[in-house]
């Protein structure tokens, strides 16, 4: 149980996709402009993530590892998770129409997330079990919302600070996220050290 | 050889167990979508700036089909989008005047002074906020371009330090109408008409103290027009464009040289 716990700490603050691992960048930059929208992706990503490491851990283990075919992994990975999303939105459309839309566009976005096809390697990388995989990517889904709101926040402190010309727009943002991503730099090792005996 | 077939034939397997569980679920589940919607978004110009009130061209097409949206609420498109959509949907369609913004402010350097020294934020709306007005008058264009920056097709410019619409490029969106935080920006009719180029509410005295192109309220031109278009609010002449047939016989009249043509 403690070992579930650290990992889900560890994949929110420390390990946090966006803000350590620099994965998933393009959303965190894109979507992160408004807080309502930046819910929205996370939202989705989170669900995706859960769903994508439910589907390809039995892959890995059941069907690429016995036949030696594990260097196959990033192709399948990428086709089965593509697939995946494309059947989770016909699905929520003809049942939960209301999450659908609230989904909205961000669904389809997600298909080719590095965040998610990251997970889901790193999940095999690291050798976890069933549980501690869905247990990590249900952290890494929560790290990944936990940057997109704070970094919509500070985008729209940016938006009306007074900046320099040449930063404008994209640069401070970089700026912005750089400072932001040292300050999870602050979360090393605290999570190890909460449950050292 | 061998060791390309073992990777290639996994693959399209998996390849293809994918694509033929997502075509049954595309045909078991389809959701069936009014034919009607594409024939609409079709009518649509696609410049999904959100005129309409919907989200974009789509969510217009969309409205309009599902939820009896009224089919004359494209700007761009105007009329011919309008009788385009009346023809797809078998209806009337009450028609559209194409419109464009127009300032409501004339007070540029020549008529009135700044009474600061503004130095924050390139923002109409933080200037606003910190002095309530950069020049004499409180009413008055800014000229810090926030509806500049708002325009998507950059119609905006700033000449003499009031915002000018340069009208061959306005679509009539309205963007820049819920940008600007004096509310000075309207639409008109896109033909020929006249307006009010001030939004002062002051009294006439107070007004022709902070800018020498403001309104007055004298009611010259509200006896002078024939269609009884003009009217008085607020303490500054309005004119509805609707009732305005462009005559020109206020324009003369206008002690201040406050009527411009659109």
């Amino acid at each position: 149980m403690t070992k579930l716990i650290i990992i889900l700490l560890s994949a929110v603050f420390i390990n946090n996709y966006v803000l350590s691992r620099f994965l998933g960048i393009c959303p965190f930059l894109g979507v992160s402009k408004k807080l309502d929208s930046a819910t929205g992706m996370s939202l989705a990503v989170i669900f995706v993530m859960m769903m994508a490491t439910a589907v390809t851990w039995p892959i890995q283990m059941f069907l690429l590892n016995p036949n030696n075919l594990g260097y196959l992994q990033t192709i399948v990975f990428i086709l089965v998770i593509a697939a995946l999303v494309q059947l989770v939105e016909i699905v929520l459309k003809r049942y939960i129409p209301a999450l659908h839309s609230s989904l909205g566009v961000y669904l389809p976005l997600i298909t080719t997330n590095c965040a998610v096809l990251g997970v889901t390697i790193l999940n095999i990388d690291e050798g976890y079990t069933f549980a501690e995989a869905m247990v990590n990517s249900l952290g890494s889904g929560l790290g990944f919302f936990l940057a997109m709101v704070m970094f919509s926040g500070v985008r729209s402190k940016i938006e009306g600070a007074d900046i320099p010309k040449s930063f404008k727009g994209l640069p401070i943002t970089l700026i912005a996220a750089s400072i932001t991503s040292l300050s999870f730099l602050g979360f090393g090792g605290v999570i190890e050290n909460l449950f050292a005996k | 050889m061998n060791a390309i077939l073992t990777a290639v034939i996994p693959v399209v397997i998996i390849g293809l167990i994918c694509a033929v569980v997502l075509v049954t679920a595309s045909i078991l589940m389809a959701v069936k979508e009014d034919e009607r919607i594409p024939k609409v978004r079709e009518c649509l110009p696609g410049a999904n700036c959100g005129a309409c009130g919907y989200a974009g061209c789509d969510g217009y097409a969309k409205a309009i089909v599902e939820d009896n949206a009224a089919p004359n609420l494209c700007v761009p498109g105007a009329k011919a989008t309008a009788e385009a959509l009346g023809e797809v949907l078998g209806i009337e369609v009450e028609e559209t005047e194409p419109k464009v913004a127009f300032v409501h402010c004339a007070g540029d350097c020549e008529h009135t002074e700044d009474i600061v020294e503004y130095e924050g934020v390139d923002s109409c709306k933080a200037a606003k906020l910190i002095f309530g007005s950069k020049g004499k008058c409180s009413y008055g264009c800014l000229g810090l371009g926030d509806c500049k920056n708002a325009c998507p097709e950059e119609a905006i410019y700033i000449q003499n330090g009031v915002a000018k619409i340069g009208k061959q490029y306005c679509v009539g969106c309205g963007i820049c109408v819920k940008t600007c935080p004096n509310k000075l920006i309207s639409l008109i009719p896109n033909r020929d008409v006249r307006t009010v180029a001030c939004s002062n509410q002051d009294k006439g005295a107070v007004t022709r103290k902070v800018c020498s192109a403001g309104c007055i309220a004298c009611r010259k031109c509200v006896k002078a027009c024939p269609n009884e278009a003009i009217s008085i609010f607020n303490n500054h002449a309005v004119i509805d464009g609707d009732k305005c047939t462009g005559c020109g016989s206020c324009e003369s009249e206008c002690v201040v040289g406050g009527i411009q043509k659109n």
